[in-house]
């Protein structure tokens, strides 16, 4: 027999699992939401059409609804804004972690914590009207606003997502490691890169996957800088548009429940699960390779 | 999940979570490991010259690396401050937009963005909080738990334009909200919600176990020690959580375009059904779509400036009290 305060502990346990159950809810809500208004496109175009058709021509008639380009344009901006989000990222942690003196950190941190509060859209203004004229004049190109802009713009958006995870990683790396690697005459260098690094990996990499993560679903700064052209990228320098400049810079021209509009929610749909995979990776990457203890290296 | 990185994926928008960043008690037992490698002649290493100048070379390479980090932090605050100081004044804060927005001040932005960032929170924070309890004090580890920290996780992956896209669909259409200021604030506290829950659970992580304790042998129940006990001790911690938060939505622009903003209205709201200008949004506009991009460039500076001023601000705020907080326990 329970008594009141027991049923009163059950139920109050119960309405926590409740709220903390909403997340899940609200993932599977947008998710719903996403499918609804997206999937009655497919019933216009065929879904291998649709993320292969090169033409994106929506205002078009006939309209063409090929994402090929965004897509393309969405991993370019990405990969090229990897290439100088991840070196930056993660030597500013070991940097952080292991170099930087007490005081050194005590200025340092909030500086990569200010980065990550900057607000996209003061990201996406300062790439338009100060680092677009100045490429424009310095590389004689026809636009300042393209790819290596909006890449670089992006780069700095996801630094301080790949800095702080794997700051963390670094940090918890176990004392005794280091240790005996310093003891055994290794310099603090080798002892960094011969021991630190590969045991904090599993952690640098679920920052670099989020840091990633981050610069596909970025929208103000590619609406802004990467300059909209739905083609297919043949240089660094020609102007783009990955798949959330073309959402939310068409969603408010789209007739409501037009062609049109399933198409961007369809193209929100990719989005989404371009996202949900990285997650889920950086996730199984953290899981797999969880350090427990210095014993389980 | 139990270590340390499952945790620190949740909040990675923020930055905020990490509790022992300032802490004493991470750096006291590195010090001794890592003393004198700071700045200034590298310790004393055993081995050739060439470890040495190497590690001396790489060391330079890395402290490199975050000056970069800090001279892009300058240059576009300073940038902004540079261009921007002039058009920020005492009218430009209180006044509407006139001339069709080509003159005039953001005082409709200003209002709508802090009603749209503290309505999000009023939503997200008794929710995340209530969250962060269950996961912290009464989840045991399992599949559900699994699933609701992978669900958080994935949340804060979400892109804002989906969030957005989402809003639009459900909140906006579905519900016959509209454009209006509940529908930005319904989708900007989904999309806060995994970063309230990251900090608060931080904070929970911070009170120590003697506290729960102390308070069950006393007699008193789970929730009572909750109550009592656990939630007044981590309040301060969740506190500095929702200012960075607040902070978030107010820069957030993509996820109110299609579900709160609007280029222009004459009167600010009346009530929650009607559309709001918004800070971010009135960049963008201004920036892009304005009826004269160039002749509103002071304007958009002094906008810019007042929206970075009003995060940032926050954002010191949040650090600052942290730093304070971490000393408590």
């Amino acid at each position: 027999m329970m008594t009141h305060r027991q049923i009163k502990e059950t139920f109050i346990r119960w309405f926590f699992f409740a709220t903390a159950f909403v997340s899940i809810l609200v993932l599977f809500l947008i998710l719903v939401f996403l499918f609804m208004e997206g999937v009655p496109i497919f019933s216009k175009v065929s879904v291998w059409k649709f993320l292969f058709g090169t033409n994106w021509y929506p205002t078009a008639s006939p309209p063409d609804f090929g994402i090929f380009p965004l897509l393309v344009a969405s991993v370019a901006v990405t990969t090229f804004s990897a290439l100088i989000s991840i070196p930056l990222g993660v030597m500013t942690a070991i940097y952080l972690a292991e170099i930087a003196s007490a005081r050194m950190r005590e200025i340092a941190k909030p500086v990569v914590e200010l980065l990550a509060a900057l607000p996209s859209v003061v990201i996406g203004f300062f790439g338009m009207v100060v680092m677009a004229p100045f490429l424009q004049d310095y590389l004689e190109i026809p636009t300042g606003l393209n790819l290596f802009n909006a890449s670089l713009m992006l780069a700095f958006m996801s630094v301080p997502t790949i800095c702080s995870i794997s700051e963390d990683a670094i940090y918890s790396v176990p004392r005794e490691l280091k240790e005996a690697s310093l003891a055994l005459g290794a310099t603090h260098w080798e002892t960094i890169y011969r021991v630190i690094f590969p045991a904090s990996l599993s952690g640098i990499s679920t920052g670099v996957i989020l840091g990633m993560s981050r610069a596909v679903g970025e929208t103000m700064v590619v609406l802004m800088v990467a300059g909209g052209a739905a083609l297919v990228p043949t240089s660094i320098f020609k102007p783009v548009r990955p798949m959330p400049a073309s959402i939310a810079a068409e969603m408010a021209e789209a007739p409501f429940r037009s062609d049109h509009y399933y198409a961007l929610f369809a193209t929100g749909i990719v989005l989404f699960l371009f996202t949900v995979l990285f997650n889920l990776l950086a996730d199984m990457v953290a899981q797999k390779h969880k350090q427990v203890g210095a014993a389980t290296l | 999940m139990g270590g340390g990185k499952g945790e620190c994926m949740v909040p990675s928008r923020v930055f905020s979570s990490r509790s022992s960043v300032f802490g004493p008690s991470r750096d006291s037992g590195r010090e001794a490991v890592g003393r004198g490698s700071g700045p200034g002649p590298a310790r004393p290493v055993s081995g050739t010259g060439f470890r040495r100048r190497l590690q001396v070379v790489v060391f330079t390479l890395f402290r490199g690396a975050a000056v970069v980090n800090g001279l892009v932090l300058l240059v576009i605050l300073g940038f902004l401050a540079w261009n921007g100081w002039r058009s920020v004044s005492w009218t430009f804060l209180t006044q509407a937009p006139t001339n069709s927005m080509t003159a005039g001040g953001i005082f409709p932005c200003i209002a709508g963005t802090f009603l749209l960032s503290f309505g999000a929170m009023v939503v997200a924070f008794p929710w995340g909080v209530a969250s962060a309890v269950y996961l912290h004090e009464y989840a045991r580890p399992g599949m559900p738990v699994r699933m609701i920290r992978l669900g958080v996780t994935n949340l804060a992956g979400v892109p804002s334009v989906v969030f957005g896209l989402f809003g639009l669909a459900l909140f906006v259409t579905w519900m016959g909200l509209g454009v209006s200021v509940l529908a930005g604030v319904l989708t900007l506290g989904a999309l806060v919600l995994p970063v309230i829950i990251g900090t608060a659970e931080e904070a929970l992580k911070a009170v120590p176990a003697t506290y729960r304790e102390a308070s069950l042998a006393l007699g008193a129940t789970k929730w009572q020690t909750i109550y009592r006990v656990v939630l007044p001790a981590a309040f301060p911690g969740m506190l500095t959580g929702a200012i960075l938060a607040v902070s978030r939505a107010a820069g957030e622009t993509a996820a109110i375009m299609f579900t709160a903003a609007v280029f222009f209205t004459p009167h600010l709201p009346s009530s929650l059904l009607d559309p709001v200008m918004a800070l971010p949004y009135h960049i963008y506009v201004l920036a892009t779509a304005g009826t004269n991009i160039e002749a509103t460039r002071p304007l958009q500076y002094g906008t810019a400036l007042t929206l970075i001023l009003m995060v940032f601000g926050m954002n010191l705020v949040a650090i600052y009290y942290r730093a304070r907080l971490q000393r408590r326990f």
